[in-house]
């Protein structure tokens, strides 16, 4: 078993979006609610990265920790997935998460906002991997079908990694190394509490 | 904070550059994409509750927030700190009642019931502690939930059942708020003019109301000082939980989520104080006194009852020719 992880390499990243884009359509994300976003720091300016940032699906997981009816659970792989049936959509998830991962089908108060959704590395949810019911409520299941997920496997430009934490961050040492620059694995250090040293 | 961050973003750059023109000469071939900002010195520069941030172009501007480490900080105190604060406030609070029923027992009516009655709290008063109390009560138990439902009530009933009951808890916590808020008012209102501080209160709070002697029943008006000072209590405590309350009921009112995290603090500790509060006002309104309960029930009190306890009151009220109504012959003719 693995432990799996994203590190979007921002040197790359050319913020196409394409990532987002084939998520959303991947697992039929509903409206208003994006599993995945580009943020561009320093825009317009010299300098400036985009970062492609999700669900880290961190190690001791902040969302977990503060979910009244504890619907949070970690497979194998380290995945951080939800059960929907049980989520009472209190909104807490969202004030722990670091990197506003959870999102609600309304934008309304406490007691309308609906089920959490947020993404699951493409690993869907509790019930039977791959059925009608699991896609529904959470979208495809690539990781039974022995896939990674869609984004990292169709950016175009290799920023973003998906795989097992050691190997996507040998692979982006390799490149910090060759290229002599990198503006760091954003968010590894605030999920895993430790960052890719090169 | 946001707009803040935003507008450090270039100076970071500048130092960020400036570190790399430091670097040897040797590394003539100046590569420009290499100057970039860092997450490092982003994080390092991160003031408390900061968030590094960014421009998003979709729709909702606050996905602009990359990196929130401070949102670890809340979930540590409320998914550790505020849930081990509400249990032992709860279990501390229900040993030391029980210690204190072992010690004293129940309160008695040292003379006696007399049978004749005297009316303490008419329909408007009991209206409105009623509404407080109820609503209280199921605030109170399903705010509980939220709290430890996850190591109580879900091993019993199983995940489906405790999902289906907790998100009819949080519907019944979110609307009861109001009936909650609105007996507040009712109370105040009543109550207030009975319960400002007076001399008698300092006589009564030295020998703590008798509480621990038997047969020592220092004066009191028709609230004595222990009342009075549930009475600020709830005041207090309700407002505080309420005013926090409406926020986390409408998040977008409390301004950044920082402060929404702040409301929610102040308003578990809130919730766990006026439980302990709460829990000993309920013992001595019911088990733990004899004769008590039928002033919030009836309205109505035993004389006896009410010279031991209200002495002042009864003074008061007799004087205003008020008084003992019932059967005064009961009294008169001894039972045998
Ligand atoms: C006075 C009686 C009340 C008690 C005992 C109480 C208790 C609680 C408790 C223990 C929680 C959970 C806090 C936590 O998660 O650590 C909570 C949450 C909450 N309370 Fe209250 N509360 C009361 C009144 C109110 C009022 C008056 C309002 C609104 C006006 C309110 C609104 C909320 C909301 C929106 C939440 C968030 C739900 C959640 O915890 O997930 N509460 N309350
Ligand atoms: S990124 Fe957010 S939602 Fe994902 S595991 Fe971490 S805290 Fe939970
Ligand atoms: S919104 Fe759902 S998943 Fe998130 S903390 Fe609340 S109950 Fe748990």
């Amino acid at each position: 078993m693995a432990r799996m992880k994203f590190l979007c390499d921002a040197d790359r990243c050319i913020e196409c979006n394409a990532c987002v884009t084939a998520c959303k359509n991947e697992h039929e994300v509903p409206w208003g609610i994006n599993r995945r976003r580009v943020v561009t720091i320093n825009d317009g300016l010299p300098g400036e990265r985009s970062v492609s940032m999700a669900c880290m699906h961190c190690t001791d997981a902040p969302c977990a920790a503060v979910c009244p009816v504890n619907c949070f659970y970690t497979t194998d792989d380290a995945v951080v997935l939800h059960n929907k049936d049980t989520c009472i959509g209190c909104g807490y998830c969202f004030f722990a998460c670091p990197f506003g991962a959870p999102q609600y089908p309304q934008v309304g108060n406490f007691g309308t906002r609906g089920k959490m959704d947020k993404c699951t590395y493409c690993s869907g949810g509790p019930e039977a991997d791959m059925s009608q019911a699991e896609y529904v409520k959470y979208g495809a299941n690539r990781l039974a079908e022995g896939k990674l997920p869609i984004c990292a496997e169709m950016c175009s430009t290799k920023a973003l990694l998906a795989g097992d934490g050691d190997i996507i961050a040998e692979i982006y040492r390799e490149r910090v190394v060759t290229r002599g620059y990198g503006s760091g694995a954003w968010g590894w250090r605030t999920a895993y509490g430790d960052t890719v040293t090169v | 904070m946001l707009k803040t961050l935003i507008s450090r973003l270039p100076m970071l750059v500048l130092l960020a550059s400036l570190t790399t023109l430091a670097a040897p000469a040797a590394q003539a071939q100046v590569n420009p994409t290499a100057s970039s900002v860092q997450e490092q010195e982003l994080m390092r520069a991160l003031q408390t509750g900061d968030f590094v941030a960014g421009r998003v172009s979709i729709p909702d501007e606050r996905a602009g927030a990359l990196i929130k480490p401070g949102n670890k900080g809340w979930a540590g105190i409320q998914g550790t700190t505020l849930r081990v604060i509400s249990v032992a406030a709860v279990l501390v609070t229900l040993t030391i009642l029980a210690a204190f029923y072992a010690y004293r027992g129940r309160i008695r009516i040292d003379s006696g019931f007399s049978g004749r009655v005297i009316e303490r709290f008419d329909g408007i008063e009991r209206f409105g502690h009623w509404l407080l109390a109820c609503s209280f009560v199921v605030l109170a138990l399903t705010g509980l939930n939220f709290v430890v439902g996850r190591w109580t009530l879900l091993p019993l009933v199983g995940e489906d059942t405790f999902g289906t009951l907790s998100a009819w808890f949080k519907l019944a916590h979110n609307f009861m708020a109001w009936p909650f808020m609105l007996g507040l008012v009712w109370v105040f209102v009543t109550w207030v003019g009975r319960n400002l501080p007076s001399k008698v209160d300092v006589n009564w709070l030295k020998v703590a109301g008798g509480l621990f002697t038997r047969g020592l029943h220092p004066p009191a008006g028709k609230f004595n000082a222990g009342q009075k000072l549930l009475f600020w209590m709830v005041i207090l405590g309700g407002v505080g939980l309420s005013y926090t309350g409406v926020f986390m009921l409408f998040p977008w009112l409390a301004g950044s989520p920082a402060e929404w995290q702040t409301y929610q603090v102040i308003h578990a500790l809130f919730a766990a104080f006026m439980s302990v509060v709460i829990f000993g006002h309920i013992y001595i309104g019911s088990l733990g006194m004899q004769g008590a309960f039928s002033a919030m029930g009836s309205g109505k009190v035993d004389l006896n009852w009410a010279k031991e306890h209200h002495s002042l009151w009864v003074e008061e009220e007799v004087g205003h020719g008020k008084g003992a109504a019932g059967k005064p012959g009961a009294a008169a003719t001894p039972a045998e």
